[in-house]
């Protein structure tokens, strides 16, 4: 367990940590030309022993970041803001990706390019804010559980 | 007794889930939910693009919106990778992005948002009527939830509609699926050929 733990934080270059709080890989997808929104995601870890929530954030390229999820039953694509943010369990990992709990930058005021980076503040209840950066890909990060893999992030 | 009543719903639901057999949703019907239906919007161009101008010519559709950030450029950029790949094989069928948002989404922002897509794909709006006859042709749902502050979003069927050149519905595609599937699928539907799924 301990070597796993080992491994996956120096597999983790793109990291950021305030307090319990570890944010791994932030990243947001390119976006069409004149997007009014933006989807990013990343990883967060509470290492505390009490629950903390990622209830939104700021930064220089938008106007605003909320939490949303998304949800797709029977065929139907639906979003709904999550204005309580998501919880984060103590001593667990929630992992915002394409098709769920995500970031929304509300109006960016530039299109993403592929390869670009943009710097945020993210707001935590417990934590504070974390301050961060978005690194932009066109593909997104492997789903899958570990949360280790980078595909398309080149540090 | 509960639990009994919980089976017996758990089983209807997979029993309609297969006499649908994959139709395009929303409707919650045991029966086929007609696709093909008429429709006549405006492209992104200034073009009205109608059954008509469609006749002959396979087709795809879906359904969206320019303030989502995750299903509906995911599709048209995944799209776009999947028509460079085809070259000019993707020349044997229109790809039609339907606004369900024709408010935010005017023909000057689509125009914009357009440039950054393969230029294949045309992006169509229409009035209010004109969006509502545009899903019913599909039997796709759209509905506009409101949120806070004035804003809105757009709950809609995700899903790509293949369609043949006699306007008869050849299958759907979705994103997540495999890309060799998916590149099997248009390959399919250039030939004018059903899908199978």
């Amino acid at each position: 367990m301990l070597a796993a733990m080992l491994l996956s934080t120096s597999a983790f270059a793109h990291q950021f940590s305030q307090g319990d709080i570890k944010i791994g890989h932030p990243w947001s997808r390119v976006t069409p030309s004149a997007a009014p929104v933006a989807g990013a995601y990343l990883t967060v870890t509470n290492s505390g022993s009490q629950p903390d929530r990622l209830t939104g954030g700021s930064t220089p390229i938008a106007d605003r970041i909320e939490v949303h999820q998304m949800t797709m039953d029977d065929g139907i694509a639906r979003m709904r803001p999550l204005p309580d943010g998501v919880e984060i369990a103590a001593g667990a990992s929630v992992e915002l990706a394409p098709g769920g709990i995500h970031l929304m930058l509300i109006k960016p005021n530039q299109q993403l390019i592929e390869g670009s980076s943009f710097k945020a503040t993210l707001e935590f209840a417990r934590a504070g804010t974390v301050e961060i950066e978005f690194v932009v890909q066109r593909n997104p990060t492997v789903e899958t559980g570990s949360g280790n893999e980078h595909g398309g992030h080149t540090p | 007794m509960v639990w009994a009543a919980i089976v017996v719903l758990g089983m209807f639901v997979i029993v309609s889930t297969q006499l649908s057999g994959g139709s395009p949703t929303g409707e919650t019907s045991s029966g086929t939910a007609k696709v093909g239906g008429p429709f006549s919007l405006v492209s992104h161009t200034g073009e009205r693009v109608d059954n008509q101008a469609l006749a002959g010519r396979p087709y795809l559709v879906f359904f969206g919106f320019t303030y989502c950030p995750d299903i509906c450029p995911t599709t048209l950029f995944e799209l776009t990778d999947l028509m460079t790949e085809l070259g000019p094989v993707a020349d044997g069928f229109e790809v039609l992005f339907i606004t369900v948002d024709p408010e935010r989404d005017t023909q000057e922002a689509l125009a914009s948002y357009m440039t950054s897509f393969d230029s294949r794909i045309l992006a169509l709006r229409g009035t209010a009527a004109e969006t509502d006859s545009a899903l019913k042709a599909f039997s796709a749902y759209a509905k506009k939830v409101p949120l806070e502050a004035g804003e809105y979003t757009m709950d809609h069927t995700a899903g790509v509609f293949l369609m043949k050149s006699d306007g008869s519905f050849g299958g759907m595609m979705d994103m997540h699926e495999p890309r060799e599937t998916r590149l099997e699928k248009l390959r399919r539907i250039a030939r004018d050929q059903v899908t199978g799924s």
